[in-house]
């Protein structure tokens, strides 16, 4: 099966390579499909490729299942492409079902839904929800001693909902060092700038309010992922929040410019463009 | 007034409250479900989650006043392979909680348990805001939940044993005040399968929680003046029995539903839109109209709302009238 890949460390470069193709795979399935959230998809590569792929996910794509792996949680729901993509490389299922994604029948949902696919650790969509589903993995596997660390992804216009910040007290109140929140802070949300649609900052002095251990790291510089998922997994007696800064549409930014459209949100990359979008990724420049 | 107990008035003999036979059934099935775990909203000395709390404090976590995220870690307990339990007053976990149920719980058909406690306007003094009438219907929106009403505590600690034993969704709504006695301790109970609690022929009343009881004295008022009424117990709201109310509008064609409940999407609704389908025969309601309820003890509201044996009654005669014209 093409692009089967160990959970080991691999090396940075090969990681970079992986990045670039969950990127073109992320464009492809997207315009394929003729709709859905590619840029929101593509600022949260690198930190799914560093869980996936760096050694970090406890998690078998030959058996996802299994009772005592790690869970990654997407909240941000509209990015399910970045996780189909690496539960596709992870074996999961055939890389060419990618194409199927938003298809009637097709496992591959708009936005992922757990009942259909072995992976997808929580049905999200309606944003705001999946803090506090990590907060129950953490705490049953706390129960069950079985060393599972639960990552959850959010995005940064989620963190509006109020839903997260519960998630957070609660975290805080059982210090659930077996749990690491991801906030992909790619700057924008449907209609705009997240920080003029509702001003959330500062996002990391919120959760150490909360009783978090907090990072701030450029998201979209593997080697800064990868450092900060390992002091996150390091950090004993409370929860870490890493406020991934990151850009919308990273890997084909020079395209956005050009389309004066730095957003891009909920729509994929016109065929016409699309060539010019896989060839900028595979530049790999930004 | 967490610990306060209140009554219903009836010429039957009182029991406990339906949200005591559930924290006391749940506290003793904790031994046999070892993977039962029970998340709380600061309220387990209200909804009597704490009883299980106290014997199991490794399984019971009180995430505070914040149902979203109460039943949002109940569900990622359960995914994880837990049986996991909510409760808060029915205003609240249902209402308040209801995107949290729809997308983290019914979406993903996971093993969490819900149980609305002070439903209806019987908790009384503490007015509207927190009196769960609309809580059946919404419950009953949520694909793939099963809705339990029981009308007495023998029921409550049963339908508490039958929601544990279910695997999926499972909604329980409960009540604060002690109510009359209906069963036995051996009573049967299935899920979606009502118990005939008296046969008659002119007229069937549907009732289910705290409307069981003048139900049952309305028809014994009817029988002095010769109308014969079957009362049924439709302590399972979703899925309803069907070959029940088939069996009622054949029998008896005409039906009267009685439910501390709003009118719109409650045990009326799923009654009537399944009789309309199946035998269709006039219907009557007993249940709450278009409005909240307010502050007074639980006898005066329960008098100003006309949730009474002597409505059931009016209203079967009514119907039998209708029937006849």
């Amino acid at each position: 099966m093409k692009g089967v890949r160990k959970n080991v460390s691999e090396s940075i470069e090969s990681l970079k390579a992986l990045a670039r193709e969950l990127r073109k795979d992320i464009l492809k399935m997207t315009t394929e499909a003729g709709s859905g959230h590619p840029s929101s998809s593509m600022s949260a590569v690198e930190v799914v490729t560093a869980l996936y792929f760096g050694g970090f996910l406890k998690f078998d794509g030959k058996n996802p299942k299994a009772a005592d792996r790690d869970r990654f949680i997407l909240s941000k729901g509209h990015a399910a492409p970045v996780l189909y993509a690496a539960l596709a490389h992870k074996g999961v299922f055939p890389h060419e079902e990618l194409m199927t994604l938003r298809k009637f029948g097709s496992r591959l949902e708009g936005h992922p839904n757990m009942l259909r696919l072995a992976g997808i650790e929580a049905s999200t969509g309606s944003l705001g929800q999946g803090l506090s589903v990590g907060v129950g993995y953490a705490l049953a596997a706390r129960l069950a001693k079985n060393g599972s660390h639960t990552y959850v992804m959010t995005g940064d216009g989620e963190l509006g909902q109020g839903q997260i910040w519960e998630a957070a007290a609660s975290a805080g109140k059982y210090q659930l060092d077996n749990l690491t929140c991801i906030v992909d802070r790619n700057g924008y949300q449907q209609t705009g700038s997240a920080l003029d649609v509702l001003n959330m900052d500062p996002i990391d002095g919120k959760f150490a309010a909360f009783g978090w251990a907090t990072q701030v790291i450029n998201g979209n510089d593997l080697e800064e992922v990868i450092d900060a998922l390992k002091r996150a997994k390091a950090t004993k007696g409370r929860p870490t929040c890493i406020v991934s800064l990151t850009k919308k549409g990273f890997g084909m930014l020079k395209l956005l410019s050009k389309l004066k459209d730095e957003n891009f949100h909920g729509k994929p990359m016109p065929a016409k463009h699309l060539e010019e979008a896989l060839a900028e990724v595979e530049a790999g420049l930004g | 007034m967490a610990g306060a107990s209140s009554s219903v008035k009836s010429s039957r003999p009182l029991g406990k409250a339906t949200r005591d036979a559930f924290g006391r059934a749940l506290e003793a099935l904790g031994e046999s479900y070892g993977k039962l775990v029970v998340v709380d909203a600061d309220v387990g000395n209200s909804t009597r989650t704490e009883w299980f709390g106290l014997k199991y404090p490794d399984r019971f976590f009180n995430v505070g006043i914040a149902e979203s995220n109460q039943v949002g870690v109940a569900a990622g307990l359960a995914a994880a392979g837990h049986t996991a339990l909510v409760s808060s007053f029915a205003a609240f976990i249902v209402c308040n909680a209801y995107d949290q149920l729809r997308m983290s719980v019914a979406y993903p058909r996971l093993n969490v348990k819900v149980v609305g406690s002070h439903a209806g306007i019987s908790i009384g003094e503490d007015g509207a805001s927190q009196m769960g009438i609309e809580d059946v219907s919404l419950a009953c929106s949520l694909p793939g939940f099963v809705v339990m009403v029981p009308a007495d505590e023998t029921s409550a600690k049963a339908a508490t044993a039958a929601m544990l034993a279910h695997e999926g969704p499972v909604y329980l709504r409960v009540g604060r005040p002690d109510v009359p006695k209906i069963y036995d301790a051996d009573a049967p109970f299935t899920i979606g399968k009502a118990n005939k609690l008296a046969d008659g022929k002119d007229v069937t009343i549907v009732a289910n929680g705290l409307m069981v009881a003048p139900a049952l004295e309305a028809a014994e008022a009817l029988a002095s003046q010769g109308i014969s009424a079957r009362v049924l117990d439709m302590h399972t709201v979703k899925p309803i029995d069907r070959d029940a109310l088939a069996a009622a509008a054949k029998d008896t064609g005409a039906i009267v539903v009685a439910e501390e409940h709003l009118a719109h999407g409650g045990l009326g609704s799923v009654v009537a839109m399944n009789v309309a389908e199946i035998h269709p025969v006039p219907i009557r309601y007993v249940n709450l109209h278009d409005s909240f309820g307010e502050s007074g003890s639980p006898e005066a509201l329960i008098e100003a709302y006309g949730l009474t044996a002597a409505k059931v009654a009016e209203a079967a005669k009514a119907v039998v009238a209708a029937k006849k014209s």
